[in-house]
Parts: C-alpha cells; sequence; structure tokens
C-alpha cells in the first residue's frame, strides 16, 4: 500500500494545469453518478408556460441557472443527464476497444502466422476508413438504440490499442521473465493477464487517453448530427444539435454542452499528455 | 521500387476488397431492406416486388457475384428513394465538396507547416508555447462547436458574414476556416515533432559545423527529411476530406457529399449510404496507396528496403 506521505508529494508534484484538469474529471464523474440527486428538475420535465429562459445572469432567474430550453426544460438539469450518458458512453466505449485491441494484440502475438497476418489485415481495414463513415453506415443499416450505439463506439481505436499490444507481446515473450513463467507451468492466459499485461500496461494506457477524448467529439458529433443518442435520452452533442435551431434567440442552449465537451476533452487531453511523459520510457 | 510499390499495390487492393465485402455484407445482415424501406404493415406483394426489382430474393452468394460484376461495370447501384443512380448523386454533389476542401486544404498547409517549422526552431519560445496551446486546443474543439461559435460572432452577432447556404463567395469563408484550424492544428504539432526529431541528429551539427549559412541547414538537410512523417498526416488529411466535410457541410447546410450521406443515412437509403462507403474507402486507400508512393520517392531508403519495411 502506499502511504498518505506518497500521495501528497505525488501531487505536489503534479503542474497547476493537470491538477485543475484532475480535478475537472473528478467533478464531470461525481457529476455523472449523481446526475438524478443534483439535478433541480427531471431532464424531461416541460414547461411551457418558460420557453428560453435567459440564463441568471442575462435577465433569467434562480429557478432556472442556465436558462430554459425551447420546450421549457431547465438546462442545468439537462445538462447533468447529458453528462452522465456522454461519459457513460465514452467510458464505456473506451473499455470495449481497449479490451478488444488488447485481446487481439494478445492473439496475434500468441498465435503467430495466419492468425497475425489477419489481425494485421483488420487493422489495416479499420485503420484505412475513417471512423466517423464507418459508424454511420452501421448506424443506417442497424438503426439505432444506447446498446448498439456503445458496442459500435467500442470499436473505435481498438486497432491503435491493437498494434501496440502485438509490438509489445511479442518483445515480452522474447524476455526472460516470461519464458519462466511458462516453463514454471503456468497457463497462457496467466501469463498474458498476470505477467505480461501488467508489463505493458503503461503504454497501453497511454493509447487509451488518446481514444478516450476522441470517442467524446465522436460520440457528440454523431449526436449532434441527430444520429447518435436518441431522444428523449440527451448528450452533450445532442444539447448542441437540437439547440442549434435556437442560435440567435436563445445561443445558451447550445454554448453550455459545448463548454462541457471542449473542457472535459481538454482535460482528458491534458492528463493524458501527463501521463505520457511519466510513463512512456520511449519518448525519453 | 517497384517491388515496394507493387507490395503497396496488393495490400491496397486487399484493404479495398475487404471494404467491398464489408458493404455489401453489413447491408444484407441487417435483415430485409423491403422492410425498412417500406413500412411493415405494406402489402406481402408489394414488399415481395420490391424484393424482386432489387434482387434480394436471390441466394446471398449470388447477391454478392451480381453486386460484384456490377461494380466492375460501374454500376454503383441505384438510391432506394428516388431510384437515380447512386454514382450520378455523389458526382452531383462533388464539386460543392472540393469548392470548401481544396481552400480548406491550402490554408492547413499554409498555417500549419511553416507554423510548425517555426516552433521547432525556436523551441520553447512564446511561438513555440502559443503554438501548443492552439495545437492541443485544435484537438479538443469539435468542428460543429467550432463552426457554430463562428457563426454566432460573425453571423449573428457582427452580421459580417451568412450563416449557411451555398450562394455566394461570401458563403465559403467561415466552412472554410472551421475546415481547417483543426487540420492546420495538427499538421503544425507534426511538423514540430518531426522538425524537432531532425534538428537533434549529427548531420545538423555536421551541416553547420562545416560552415553552412543556418537557413541553408533547415531548408536543405532539415526540412526535406522532416517531410517524411508530415507526409503521411497530409495524406491521411486528403483522405479523411470527407469525413471532415460530413459534419461542417451540415452546420452550415452546405449541399455536397457529407450532407448527401448524413441525409441518406438518416433516411436509410441504403443503397446511397453503400455507395458513399465504397467511394469514400476508395478514396482513402488511394491517397494511402499515393503517400506510399511519395514515401519511396521522397526517401530512397524506404524505396530500397522494401522487404525490411514490411517487417
Amino acid at each position: 500500500m502506499k502511504t498518505f506521505k506518497f500521495w501528497r508529494s505525488e501531487i505536489n508534484a503534479l503542474p497547476l494545469l493537470v491538477l485543475i484538469c484532475l480535478t475537472w474529471l473528478v467533478g464531470m464523474v461525481v457529476v455523472a453518478f449523481t446526475a438524478d440527486l443534483i439535478a433541480p428538475y427531471a431532464y424531461t420535465k416541460l414547461n411551457l408556460s418558460e420557453r428560453l429562459l435567459p440564463p441568471i445572469f442575462f435577465g433569467g432567474n434562480m429557478d432556472h441557472l442556465l436558462g430554459t430550453d425551447e420546450l421549457g426544460r431547465d438546462v442545468l438539469s439537462r445538462l447533468l443527464y447529458s453528462i452522465r450518458i456522454s461519459l457513460l458512453v465514452a467510458f464505456s466505449s473506451t473499455l470495449i476497444s481497449a479490451a478488444l485491441g488488447i485481446g487481439m494484440g494478445f492473439l496475434a502475438a500468441h498465435f503467430r502466422g495466419w492468425v497475425e497476418q489477419l489481425v494485421l489485415v483488420l487493422v489495416d481495414f479499420q485503420a484505412s476508413m475513417p471512423f466517423m463513415i464507418i459508424a454511420l453506415a452501421v448506424l443506417a443499416f442497424f438503426g439505432n438504440t444506447l446498446l448498439l450505439f456503445i458496442a459500435l463506439m467500442g470499436f473505435y481505436g481498438w486497432e491503435r490499442a491493437a498494434r501496440i499490444a502485438r509490438g509489445l507481446t511479442i518483445a515480452a515473450n522474447e524476455q526472460g521473465y516470461a519464458a519462466a513463467v511458462y516453463d514454471l507451468g503456468a497457463s497462457p492466459w496467466r501469463v498474458y493477464l498476470k505477467h505480461i499485461l501488467p508489463n505493458i500496461a503503461s503504454t497501453l494506457i497511454v493509447s487509451i487517453t488518446l481514444t478516450f477524448p476522441e470517442v467524446i467529439l465522436l460520440e457528440s458529433g454523431l449526436s449532434f448530427l441527430g444520429l447518435g443518442v436518441q431522444p428523449p435520452m440527451t448528450s452533450l452533442g445532442n444539447m448542441v444539435g437540437y439547440g442549434r435551431e435556437y442560435l440567435q434567440s436563445a445561443p445558451w442552449i447550445l454554448l453550455a454542452p459545448s463548454f462541457f465537451i471542449v473542457v472535459t476533452t481538454f482535460s482528458v487531453s491534458m492528463v493524458g499528455d501527463w501521463l505520457r511523459d511519466r510513463l512512456d520510457p520511449t519518448l525519453n | 521500387m517497384l517491388n515496394y510499390l507493387i507490395t503497396r499495390l496488393a495490400r491496397a487492393s486487399l484493404t479495398l476488397f475487404l471494404i467491398l465485402t464489408f458493404s455489401f455484407f453489413i447491408l444484407r445482415m441487417t435483415g430485409d431492406p423491403a422492410m425498412l424501406i417500406m413500412s411493415p404493415d405494406a402489402p406481402p406483394e408489394a414488399l415481395e416486388a420490391f424484393r424482386k426489382g432489387w434482387g434480394l430474393d436471390a441466394p446471398l452468394w449470388d447477391q454478392y457475384l451480381g453486386f460484384l460484376g456490377n461494380l466492375l461495370q460501374g454500376n454503383f447501384g441505384y438510391s432506394m428513394r428516388d431510384k437515380s443512380p447512386a454514382m450520378a448523386l455523389f458526382i452531383s454533389r462533388i464539386p460543392a465538396t472540393l469548392t470548401l476542401a481544396i481552400p480548406a486544404f491550402f490554408v492547413k498547409l499554409i498555417i500549419g507547416i511553416p507554423a510548425g517549422v517555426m516552433a521547432a526552431l525556436y523551441r520553447n519560445s512564446w511561438i513555440d508555447r502559443a503554438l501548443i496551446s492552439l495545437s492541443i486546443a485544435g484537438h479538443t474543439v469539435p468542428s460543429f462547436v467550432l463552426g457554430l461559435v463562428l457563426v454566432l460572432i460573425f453571423s449573428v452577432s457582427l452580421g459580417w458574414l451568412p450563416s449557411g447556404g451555398d450562394s455566394s463567395l461570401k458563403h465559403i469563408i467561415l466552412p472554410v476556416i472551421t475546415l481547417s484550424l483543426g487540420g492546420a492544428a495538427v499538421l503544425a504539432r507534426f511538423t514540430r515533432s518531426a522538425m524537432l526529431e531532425v534538428m537533434g541528429q549529427p548531420y545538423i551539427r555536421t551541416a553547420s559545423a562545416k560552415g553552412l549559412k543556418w537557413h541553408m541547414v533547415v531548408k536543405h538537410h532539415a526540412m526535406p527529411n522532416a517531410a517524411i512523417p508530415t507526409l503521411t498526416v497530409i495524406g491521411f488529411m486528403v483522405g479523411s476530406l470527407i469525413a471532415g466535410a460530413v459534419v461542417v457541410e451540415s452546420v452550415f447546410s452546405w449541399p455536397g457529399v457529407g450532407r448527401l450521406l448524413v441525409t441518406s443515412v438518416a433516411n436509410r437509403d441504403l443503397a446511397v449510404v453503400q455507395s458513399l462507403l465504397l467511394l469514400v474507402g476508395t478514396t482513402m486507400v488511394c491517397s494511402n496507396l499515393l503517400v506510399d508512393a511519395l514515401y519511396g520517392w521522397v526517401d530512397p531508403r524506404v524505396r530500397n528496403s522494401s522487404s525490411q519495411a514490411e517487417k
């Protein structure tokens, strides 16, 4: 167990900006978990007599801190729920993508031969198509539910993780420790998950921190186009997409979620950059 | 060099074939397009006629071979909504997309490359720091947010520029800026790190030690070597033109290929989506191939060691 003093010194060593970004991200996660407790209204609650109210310092009132939208729904409440959905999609998809990529990388490195070639062809295929286009095609053909959408986003960036996992695993298999554990009679599962994975984790984490903000952007982009998260559910991109109709009369509807998208992806990128400097030995 | 090109060509054809197959099967795996296009409670005879009309009643392999055969004859299928050929629809939208994409591409190059070179030459100066911050912003601000904020500032508040449409030269300014800023930031970042890597090489030290003027060192020794990784990014940008256009064309109601794709997806016009998928994939593969060929031209090491490069 790392001691309290250790963490104190770790936190002191953090650059201020990274610390702010980390705090923001922790805040976002807390919001995502507690959205239904802290949201002042239900995110679907209509109030047609209070449509398009401006935020509090722009002529609005205390009841709706960030104003209301075209159906009189509270923008703040919708924002909190949107953060929950957007983070849910981003987290689950990044996890799926990482698991898929690492699994494929392990497969390629373990079996070599035609399995490896097959994985590499798939990697090439995925890398040669802009993911946005693939996603659009799949959504056109299969329709859209939240689960399917998350699964689809889970294919984003797996090829990067697969490439890295394959390369590092091949290198690790040639090092003594993996062979030693094999000789002790460990199963391949045990060697890969308990010995090789921890040793190559730092580089993989770096690639995951690259995937995560990109998934947020992709999700918000698709939802913005009306092809991602479907109403009545709401996500950050979704709010921007619908708020766009009221760009002139009620810009706050889209500015609030836009701000959260930008600051959150910025924070993840900053923390990711910082992690990369700390963890990735190849960059030094 | 020939060997190198042949392996690349083989790889590209394989990828292209995968794209073809992917776009065929994904359409057929979704069940019955007849149900999607017509309402499920349409009379059974009408559904049957639809299936016959589109050849959906034949066995899957038959359909697949027919599909490949049609492609070889340049027949990319027809829109299931208004029966017009998908290829013609695509071609009719290309000029609009290029009207935005070509200026945006040059703006990216004109801003991105010099900015990256300057940042690398004056490392840790204010130029460098400003550039890094901007390129992080370019990564984190999605294009629809950038586009809408530009509209909010220049159309809604100042009233200088139109917010959407394609009727005059003024209309292209905001979409081009939106399209190019993010790409310019990415390009600048890549150019910077490529330059930094090259500037640390011994041959740069040798070149300046033998008394060469500094700008000559940069021009003749550093920049050609930094061009290689930068080319990759540029190639990717050409290939992803349409992907980038998807969002920006929707923001600015621009009648290009990207918007066609979005409306076809929303209308579930499967044949059009399928052919767009194919055409975009082909563009991607071709531009990657072109970049590979350029590599061989720019970097003799790649050309001579193609067998090692494959590993």
